[in-house]
Protein backbone atom coordinates (compact mmCIF):
# COMPACT_ATOMS: atom_id res chain seq x y z
CA UNK A 1 0.00 0.00 0.00
CA UNK A 2 1.08 3.50 -1.00
CA UNK A 3 1.36 6.23 1.23
CA UNK A 4 -0.73 9.22 -0.09
CA UNK A 5 1.13 12.53 -1.00
CA UNK A 6 -2.17 15.10 -1.69
CA UNK A 7 -2.17 16.91 1.50
CA UNK A 8 1.78 17.55 1.26
CA UNK A 9 1.21 21.84 1.42
CA UNK A 10 -2.00 21.62 3.14
CA UNK A 11 -2.27 24.21 6.17
CA UNK A 12 -4.88 24.54 8.42
CA UNK A 13 -6.84 27.24 9.51
CA UNK A 14 -4.77 28.89 12.79
CA UNK A 15 -5.54 27.85 16.84
CA UNK A 16 -5.26 30.30 19.27
CA UNK A 17 -4.26 29.09 22.65
CA UNK A 18 -4.53 31.90 25.95
CA UNK A 19 -1.27 30.89 28.21
CA UNK A 20 -2.54 30.66 31.93
CA UNK A 21 -0.25 31.54 34.39
CA UNK A 22 -1.38 28.08 36.35
CA UNK A 23 -1.22 26.05 33.52
CA UNK A 24 2.27 27.63 33.20
CA UNK A 25 3.21 26.33 36.86
CA UNK A 26 1.24 22.87 36.43
CA UNK A 27 3.66 22.14 33.17
CA UNK A 28 6.83 23.13 35.11
CA UNK A 29 5.47 21.15 37.87
CA UNK A 30 5.17 17.95 35.62
CA UNK A 31 8.53 18.23 34.10
CA UNK A 32 10.70 19.11 37.00
CA UNK A 33 11.23 22.60 36.10
CA UNK A 34 12.03 24.42 39.11
CA UNK A 35 13.59 27.79 37.64
CA UNK A 36 11.69 30.50 39.84
CA UNK A 37 10.53 32.05 36.24
CA UNK A 38 8.13 29.15 35.58
CA UNK A 39 6.47 29.78 39.03
CA UNK A 40 6.94 32.23 41.02
CA UNK A 41 5.00 35.69 39.62
CA UNK A 42 7.75 37.93 41.54
CA UNK A 43 10.74 36.47 40.21
CA UNK A 44 10.28 36.52 36.77
CA UNK A 45 8.61 40.71 37.17
CA UNK A 46 12.01 41.13 38.76
CA UNK A 47 13.52 39.56 36.10
CA UNK A 48 11.55 41.85 33.51
CA UNK A 49 9.04 39.59 32.74
CA UNK A 50 5.28 40.31 32.16
CA UNK A 51 3.83 37.31 34.23
CA UNK A 52 5.62 33.62 34.81
CA UNK A 53 7.83 32.26 31.76
CA UNK A 54 6.26 29.05 30.02
CA UNK A 55 9.69 26.48 29.45
CA UNK A 56 10.87 25.75 26.02
CA UNK A 57 9.15 22.71 26.05
CA UNK A 58 5.73 23.92 26.95
CA UNK A 59 5.47 24.39 23.12
CA UNK A 60 3.64 20.87 22.85
CA UNK A 61 0.89 22.76 25.06
CA UNK A 62 -0.18 25.63 22.70
CA UNK A 63 1.78 24.29 19.35
CA UNK A 64 0.25 20.41 19.84
CA UNK A 65 -3.22 21.36 19.82
CA UNK A 66 -2.66 22.50 16.11
CA UNK A 67 -1.77 19.15 14.74
CA UNK A 68 -4.22 17.56 15.74
CA UNK A 69 -6.37 18.15 13.00
CA UNK A 70 -3.70 17.09 10.27
CA UNK A 71 -2.98 13.82 12.34
CA UNK A 72 -6.54 12.89 12.12
CA UNK A 73 -7.22 14.44 8.13
CA UNK A 74 -8.22 11.17 6.37
CA UNK A 75 -6.59 13.32 3.28
CA UNK A 76 -3.01 12.87 5.51
CA UNK A 77 -4.18 9.35 6.30
CA UNK A 78 -2.34 8.23 8.96
CA UNK A 79 -2.77 4.78 9.98
CA UNK A 80 -3.13 5.44 14.05
CA UNK A 81 -2.45 2.25 15.36
CA UNK A 82 0.82 1.93 14.16
CA UNK A 83 2.33 5.48 14.71
CA UNK A 84 5.21 6.32 16.36
CA UNK A 85 6.39 9.89 16.90
CA UNK A 86 10.36 9.44 15.88
CA UNK A 87 11.58 12.87 15.76
CA UNK A 88 11.04 16.47 17.13
CA UNK A 89 12.41 20.07 16.51
CA UNK A 90 11.76 23.29 18.48
CA UNK A 91 13.15 26.72 17.20
CA UNK A 92 12.71 29.09 19.82
CA UNK A 93 12.24 33.53 19.38
CA UNK A 94 10.88 35.66 22.20
CA UNK A 95 10.29 33.52 25.42
CA UNK A 96 6.17 33.41 26.03
CA UNK A 97 4.87 34.14 29.27
CA UNK A 98 1.58 33.80 30.88
CA UNK A 99 -1.10 36.12 29.30
CA UNK A 100 0.78 35.76 26.31
CA UNK A 101 -1.80 34.61 23.54
CA UNK A 102 -0.57 32.44 20.95
CA UNK A 103 -1.75 31.30 17.03
CA UNK A 104 -0.20 28.35 15.55
CA UNK A 105 -1.00 27.43 12.13
CA UNK A 106 0.24 24.08 10.95
CA UNK A 107 1.22 22.48 7.79
CA UNK A 108 1.67 19.24 6.34
CA UNK A 109 5.31 19.63 4.22
CA UNK A 110 6.43 15.99 3.37
CA UNK A 111 4.67 12.42 2.97
CA UNK A 112 7.10 10.07 1.65
CA UNK A 113 7.55 5.90 2.19
CA UNK A 114 10.79 4.08 2.15
CA UNK A 115 11.16 0.82 3.62
CA UNK A 116 7.27 0.10 4.03
CA UNK A 117 7.17 2.92 6.57
CA UNK A 118 5.16 6.28 5.43
CA UNK A 119 7.52 9.18 6.72
CA UNK A 120 5.13 12.16 7.62
CA UNK A 121 6.37 15.81 8.81
CA UNK A 122 4.37 18.45 9.84
CA UNK A 123 5.64 21.94 10.62
CA UNK A 124 4.52 24.10 13.39
CA UNK A 125 4.66 28.16 13.16
CA UNK A 126 3.37 30.11 16.57
CA UNK A 127 2.95 33.50 16.77
CA UNK A 128 2.29 35.18 19.63
CA UNK A 129 -0.35 38.55 20.12
CA UNK A 130 2.49 41.03 18.89
CA UNK A 131 2.78 38.74 15.51
CA UNK A 132 6.25 37.62 16.79
CA UNK A 133 7.45 34.19 15.88
CA UNK A 134 7.90 32.29 19.39
CA UNK A 135 8.21 28.86 17.70
CA UNK A 136 8.68 26.61 14.88
CA UNK A 137 7.67 22.79 15.50
CA UNK A 138 8.84 20.10 13.34
CA UNK A 139 6.92 16.71 14.25
CA UNK A 140 7.78 14.10 12.45
CA UNK A 141 5.98 10.80 12.65
CA UNK A 142 6.73 7.33 10.89
CA UNK A 143 3.68 4.74 10.26
CA UNK A 144 5.01 1.16 10.03
CA UNK A 145 3.27 -1.01 7.30
CA UNK A 146 2.26 2.13 5.55
CA UNK B 1 19.39 37.07 31.45
CA UNK B 2 22.23 34.92 32.34
CA UNK B 3 24.34 34.44 29.69
CA UNK B 4 25.63 30.84 28.95
CA UNK B 5 29.85 30.70 29.37
CA UNK B 6 29.60 27.76 27.61
CA UNK B 7 32.99 26.89 25.42
CA UNK B 8 33.32 24.04 23.27
CA UNK B 9 34.68 20.54 25.19
CA UNK B 10 32.02 21.46 27.76
CA UNK B 11 29.56 18.48 29.23
CA UNK B 12 26.06 18.66 30.91
CA UNK B 13 24.53 16.13 32.67
CA UNK B 14 20.83 16.21 34.17
CA UNK B 15 19.66 12.77 36.03
CA UNK B 16 15.81 12.35 36.45
CA UNK B 17 14.01 8.97 38.08
CA UNK B 18 10.76 9.56 36.51
CA UNK B 19 7.92 8.75 39.52
CA UNK B 20 5.28 5.92 38.91
CA UNK B 21 2.70 8.89 38.42
CA UNK B 22 4.95 11.31 36.55
CA UNK B 23 3.04 10.39 32.80
CA UNK B 24 -0.67 11.32 34.23
CA UNK B 25 0.60 14.82 35.79
CA UNK B 26 2.74 15.23 32.16
CA UNK B 27 -0.76 14.03 30.42
CA UNK B 28 -2.53 16.45 32.31
CA UNK B 29 -0.38 19.32 32.15
CA UNK B 30 0.32 18.43 28.41
CA UNK B 31 -3.04 17.39 27.12
CA UNK B 32 -1.55 14.04 25.72
CA UNK B 33 -3.57 11.47 27.06
CA UNK B 34 -2.68 8.65 24.72
CA UNK B 35 -3.64 5.54 27.32
CA UNK B 36 -0.42 3.77 26.58
CA UNK B 37 1.25 6.32 29.26
CA UNK B 38 -1.66 6.10 32.07
CA UNK B 39 -3.45 3.05 31.48
CA UNK B 40 -1.27 0.00 32.61
CA UNK B 41 -3.66 -2.98 31.36
CA UNK B 42 -4.19 -1.42 27.81
CA UNK B 43 -0.62 -0.59 27.32
CA UNK B 44 -0.09 -4.27 27.72
CA UNK B 45 -3.05 -5.28 25.68
CA UNK B 46 -1.44 -3.45 23.02
CA UNK B 47 2.10 -5.56 23.87
CA UNK B 48 4.01 -2.92 25.78
CA UNK B 49 5.86 -3.75 29.04
CA UNK B 50 3.44 -1.71 30.55
CA UNK B 51 2.46 1.93 30.69
CA UNK B 52 5.82 4.20 29.34
CA UNK B 53 6.88 7.66 29.50
CA UNK B 54 6.05 10.72 27.07
CA UNK B 55 8.51 11.19 24.65
CA UNK B 56 7.89 15.02 24.93
CA UNK B 57 8.47 14.42 28.75
CA UNK B 58 11.65 12.79 27.77
CA UNK B 59 12.84 15.80 25.90
CA UNK B 60 11.59 18.21 28.18
CA UNK B 61 14.11 16.79 30.33
CA UNK B 62 16.93 17.44 27.61
CA UNK B 63 15.66 20.82 27.29
CA UNK B 64 16.40 21.15 30.91
CA UNK B 65 19.41 20.10 30.88
CA UNK B 66 20.22 22.68 28.68
CA UNK B 67 18.36 25.64 30.10
CA UNK B 68 19.79 24.43 34.04
CA UNK B 69 23.85 24.61 32.02
CA UNK B 70 23.00 27.86 30.55
CA UNK B 71 21.32 29.65 32.85
CA UNK B 72 17.89 30.33 31.77
CA UNK B 73 14.90 30.12 29.12
CA UNK B 74 16.08 32.27 26.76
CA UNK B 75 19.16 30.77 26.16
CA UNK B 76 17.57 27.91 24.50
CA UNK B 77 17.18 28.75 20.96
CA UNK B 78 16.67 25.44 18.89
CA UNK B 79 16.39 21.70 20.00
CA UNK B 80 16.36 18.71 17.77
CA UNK B 81 16.05 14.76 19.14
CA UNK B 82 15.41 11.70 18.04
CA UNK B 83 12.78 9.38 19.96
CA UNK B 84 14.12 5.50 20.34
CA UNK B 85 12.84 3.02 22.71
CA UNK B 86 10.47 2.73 25.56
CA UNK B 87 10.83 5.05 28.62
CA UNK B 88 10.07 3.50 31.70
CA UNK B 89 9.07 4.61 35.33
CA UNK B 90 11.11 3.76 38.43
CA UNK B 91 14.49 3.76 36.75
CA UNK B 92 16.79 6.57 36.38
CA UNK B 93 17.61 8.41 33.11
CA UNK B 94 20.82 10.18 32.41
CA UNK B 95 20.99 13.44 29.56
CA UNK B 96 24.09 14.37 28.75
CA UNK B 97 25.66 16.67 26.61
CA UNK B 98 29.00 17.82 24.51
CA UNK B 99 29.56 20.67 23.33
CA UNK B 100 30.57 20.35 19.93
CA UNK B 101 31.66 23.97 18.68
CA UNK B 102 31.00 28.00 20.05
CA UNK B 103 30.66 30.01 17.08
CA UNK B 104 28.67 33.53 16.39
CA UNK B 105 27.41 33.46 19.66
CA UNK B 106 26.07 30.08 19.11
CA UNK B 107 26.99 27.03 21.47
CA UNK B 108 25.78 23.68 19.39
CA UNK B 109 25.46 20.98 21.96
CA UNK B 110 25.04 17.33 21.14
CA UNK B 111 23.28 14.76 23.63
CA UNK B 112 21.11 12.08 24.58
CA UNK B 113 18.91 10.91 26.69
CA UNK B 114 19.56 7.12 28.06
CA UNK B 115 17.79 4.72 30.43
CA UNK B 116 19.19 1.43 31.79
CA UNK B 117 21.59 0.97 29.17
CA UNK B 118 19.06 1.97 26.43
CA UNK B 119 19.11 5.51 24.46
CA UNK B 120 15.35 6.87 24.51
CA UNK B 121 16.37 10.02 22.63
CA UNK B 122 19.52 10.13 20.41
CA UNK B 123 20.96 12.63 17.86
CA UNK B 124 20.16 15.65 20.17
CA UNK B 125 21.66 18.69 18.83
CA UNK B 126 20.34 22.08 20.77
CA UNK B 127 21.74 25.63 19.79
CA UNK B 128 22.57 27.69 23.36
CA UNK B 129 23.09 31.42 22.66
CA UNK B 130 25.83 32.32 24.66
CA UNK B 131 25.92 36.04 24.36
Amino acid sequence: MAVKTDAIGKTYPAVSYAVGREKVREYAWAVGETNPLYVDLEAARAAGYADVVAPPMFAVVYAGRAVTPALFDPEVGINFANMLHAGQEFEWGPVVVAGDEISTTTTVRDISERGGMGFYELVTESRNERDEPVCTGIWRQIVRGA
Amino acid sequence: MIVSTLASGDTIELKVTPDPYVTVRYAGASGYFNPIHIDEEFAQRVGLPGRILHGLWTMAQVARAHTDAAGGPESLKRLSVQFRGMGRMGEEIVVSGTVREVANGIAVVDSQAEQAGSRLIRNGVAEIATG
